[in-house]
């Protein structure tokens, strides 16, 4: 277990400096910051005077070695735009990402695994066709086009939740979060709902698709050939066994949950790192873009992890990682 | 199941119902683009320059025509060529309570340089500016190493910062709010980046007191969630409405639009840095062109009479547009009356290049930014459409403006369209930046990016730039424009008009630099 997880971070340092690399070359190949930043009426003392404020005078690999040589000691270089460290930007706004992403899991799967074993056990009723007609419309609609309608349909005709914006916020572990408030509630709800949507179809899918192949198998008619109650044979039986791939979706989609809910944040202006990333690219603000993205493959890299550990509490046949040799 | 969902939802939308509707003496406004400092000399960008102006302000204030008034200088005047004395207003406080000086002014003057880590600074707009005197605690007298008629209004763009809070202050401190300390009608309140501007009311103010207590700023870029907020009164007024919502806006008996025409032209650049063919432009087999052909004034001319700019302005711009004749609308200091935006003549445009040699035309790529300036992928290709009509093969291509201005300032363009808003309100400073003959060092044509160059338009230009007397210069920089614009030196499209809607019974003064000026907002009775 400790070897595996000792060669788990060393492949993740790897892929963080390979990833900085790479965005480092994207966005030096895209753009001269220095041509957006200054302003047209300024001259040619003023054009150099802010390219070398911003280090942008020094070779593009001295640029590199440089911010890995911040980036050990945890300083990722201060933003272009805003002039305060890119960190602190990104990790100021990520407690608004993380909690919105995780209330719309929440709903994805509190929603999603019911109703998918309903249509899963009950394939042909009316409520099963339902369930499946309504997760196609979940899938096919553009998520921004579904804001915009959320929008229109409950701050402007019925008034009933704020248009845009977080709400309220207390602090819970020197984190501020919003869902404990009634007035950040009634902010959440429809971001929650809107990025919830397109993970809820999905979810539906997954778990109709593994009931109607787990029902089938021979140890769920053992199971009510033994004379188990419905509840158990579908709670335990049924359940437990299609919750592998599920989970491995649920921890993937998390990750992107996170990392990609650009568009509804910025329907919803939803304070978070999604509009932070889209702003920072549309400026080339570089430290901003590659610390971002730094976080998130440590996001993602982390929730792997957990996954991993998951797999093995769900089915006591995986073993972690080097284990596996002792067989 | 769907009952207790309703419930729920109603329960939420009632404790949520006393933050919708906003108190008397406050307003939520939201804007189209970030602020990314509360530091007035951090980084010269509109969205800032019009946040900073509540709080802090210049010697010499602009109207909402962008003519010079006074502000924080009572009056001011040059002495000889190269001096001038700005006579302070008196009785003025900052809102730390400590009074307005010429030190203040004095200490302005050398912070503006000297800001760490600036992306854009002021710099410019001090630079000419070589000693500073101050005579007593409310006259200064500054001194110019050569001529400079712009100063007074290069200081309209200097904010005045108070120099006991500035003085060991960093950029840090005035987003903290410690330092933002100014002589303007609100206090600063909170800062959250790319978020929110809180800004208070300062009771104190010279002006007089101002009808709102308290102002929320809410950074709002995307378009379609900026209406929504106004539609559901989240906020009371947007800026920049999109032009497909202005239609609906304005029969909504719950709103009211206002607009007006800007100081920003939307153009085309045409490449003439190459004595053959410049980039993107051919032949109709893709062969290069033995000639630059935009290097010919009856090629550019034909070029400008193709393009129908009423059907632009009309059709794309949903009439938030005005074609334009040269770079500002013809009420700004400088421009010529006499200027009048090119007919729109295709049989003419063809003739006029089968006089150049190109009687069948020839190929070439516009390109064009795609999310700078209104609808400007639409312009692009709508200009597209014209050309064909001549018998030029006109491709389009357009690229985040990320892209688009680092390619465009390396020249790797044949056909550029472009936009510029003249801060300084005159046109002598566009002529210089966009048409003067490039050199960089000397501070002119520095983005003259078809490298346009008339010696005799040079000449006049900078004889203008060194004429004290404003009538007299008027006159030369009208020369100027009158001999760079019958030369179609660039071609001018039109003036983008500015949009704002406000909850119905609000008043808000229109202006034509673009800025959301919260004190020029009246509430509704």
């Amino acid at each position: 277990m400790l070897a595996y997880a000792i060669r788990r971070l060393g492949q993740s340092v790897f892929v963080l400096v390979l990833m900085s690399f790479l965005v480092f070359v994207g966005v030096y190949a895209i753009g001269n910051p220095v041509e957006l930043l200054v302003n047209p009426q300024a001259d040619e003392a003023e054009r150099l005077r802010a390219t070398a404020a911003l280090g942008l005078d020094k070779p593009f690999l001295e640029q590199y070695w440089i911010f890995l040589k911040g980036a050990a000691g945890g300083d990722f270089g201060k933003s272009f735009v805003f002039n305060v460290p890119a960190l602190s930007l990104i990790l100021d706004k990520l407690p608004a990402t993380i909690e919105l992403a995780f209330v719309a899991m929440v709903i994805a799967v509190l929603l999603g695994i019911p109703l998918g074993l309903v249509a899963g056990l009950k394939p042909d009723s009316f409520a099963g066709r339902a369930i499946m007609a309504g997760s196609i419309v979940g899938f096919s609609l553009p998520t921004f086009w579904v804001g915009l309608v959320l929008i229109m349909a409950f701050s402007v005709h019925l008034g009933w939740l704020p248009s845009n914006g977080r709400g309220e916020t207390v602090m819970v572990a020197g984190i501020p979060v919003s869902f404990l408030t009634a007035d950040g509630l009634a902010h959440l709800a429809m971001p929650a709902f809107n990025l919830a949507l397109f993970k809820l179809s999905l979810l539906i899918r997954l778990t109709r698709a593994g009931t109607r192949e787990a029902v089938l198998q021979d140890y769920v008619k053992f199971a009510r050939a033994k004379g188990l109650s419905q509840t158990r044979v579908i709670g335990v039986h049924v359940l437990k066994n299609i919750l592998i791939p599920i989970v491995t979706v649920i921890g993937l989609e998390l990750g992107s949950v996170i990392a990609f809910a650009i568009v509804t944040e910025s329907i919803f202006a939803w304070p978070g790192t999604g509009k932070l990333l889209i702003d920072s690219i549309n400026q080339l603000d570089r430290p901003v873009i590659v610390a971002y993205l730094l976080v998130i493959v440590t996001l993602f890299i982390v929730i792997n992890f957990v996954v991993d550990l998951l797999y093995s509490l769900l089915d006591p046949r995986v073993r972690l990682g080097g284990a596996a040799a002792a067989h | 199941m769907k009952r207790t969902l309703r419930i729920a939802i109603a329960a939420i939308a009632l404790a949520a119902a006393p933050a919708a509707f906003a108190k008397d003496r406050e307003v939520s406004i939201g804007l189209q683009a970030a602020v990314t400092s509360m530091d007035p000399h951090y980084h010269n960008l509109s969205p800032n320059n019009s946040m900073m102006l509540h709080v802090f302000e210049p010697l010499i204030k602009r109207d909402a025509n962008q003519k010079l008034v006074p502000g924080l200088a009572t009056s001011w005047k040059a002495v000889d060529d190269l001096t001038w004395e700005f006579k302070l207003r008196k009785n003025v406080k900052f809102h730390d309570g400590s009074p307005f000086t010429a030190q203040d002014v004095a200490f302005t003057l050398k912070r503006v340089p000297n800001v760490p880590n600036s992306p854009s600074s002021f710099a410019t707009f001090t630079k000419p500016v070589v000693d500073v005197k101050i005579v007593d605690s409310h006259t200064l007298v500054l001194k110019t190493a050569t001529p400079h008629v712009l100063l007074p209004s290069d200081l309209a763009s200097v904010l005045i910062v108070s120099k006991g809070a500035g003085e060991k202050a960093a950029t840090e401190d005035y987003n903290s709010g410690k330092a933002a300390i100014g002589t303007g009608p609100y206090k600063f309140g909170e800062y959250v980046p790319n978020q929110r501007v809180v800004l208070k009311a300062n009771y104190g103010y010279w002006g007089g007191e101002e009808p709102w207590d308290k102002i929320t700023f809410k950074i709002l870029t995307n378009p379609a969630a900026r209406v929504a907020a106004l539609l559901s009164g989240d906020v009371q007024m947007i800026e920049t409405v999109p032009t497909s919502d202005i239609a609906k806006l304005s029969k909504d008996p719950k709103f009211s639009l206002v607009d007006k025409v800007s100081n920003r032209v939307i153009y085309v650049h045409l490449n003439q840095s190459t004595e053959k063919s410049p980039p993107f432009v051919t032949d109709k087999s893709g062969k290069p062109l033995e000639k630059n052909p935009f290097r010919d004034a009856r090629v550019r001319k034909a070029l400008s009479m193709a393009i129908n700019r009423d059907a632009i302005a009309d059709r794309i711009m949903e009439k938030k547009a005005v074609p334009a004749a040269q770079l500002l609308p013809d009420f700004f200091y400088g421009t010529s009356k006499k200027l009048k935006p090119a007919k729109f003549d295709p049989e003419g445009a063809k003739k006029l290049l089968a006089e150049a040699g190109y009687p069948n035309g020839f190929a070439m790529t516009i390109h064009g930014p795609n999310n700078r300036y209104i609808n400007d992928d639409k312009i692009a290709q709508t200009i597209a459409q014209f050309y064909s009509r001549i018998g030029i093969d006109a491709k389009v291509e357009t690229m985040p403006s990320a892209v688009y201005f680092t390619r465009a300032s390396k020249l790797e363009f044949g056909y550029m369209v472009l936009g510029w808003g003249t801060e300084s309100g005159e046109q002598g400073s566009s002529l210089r930046s966009l048409l003067a003959t490039y050199d960089r060092d000397k501070g002119m044509g520095v983005t003259n990016r078809g490298r346009y160059s008339n010696p005799e338009m040079d000449k006049v230009l900078s004889t203008a730039l060194v004429t004290m007397d404003d009538k007299k210069r008027e006159a030369l920089i009208q020369q100027a424009a009158e001999i760079a614009m019958n030369d179609t030196a660039l071609i001018p499209i039109h003036y983008e008009v500015s949009t704002w809607a406000t909850a119905k019974g609000m008043k808000y003064t229109p202006r034509t630099d673009q800025y959301t000026l919260a004190y020029e907002l009246k509430p509704a009775k």
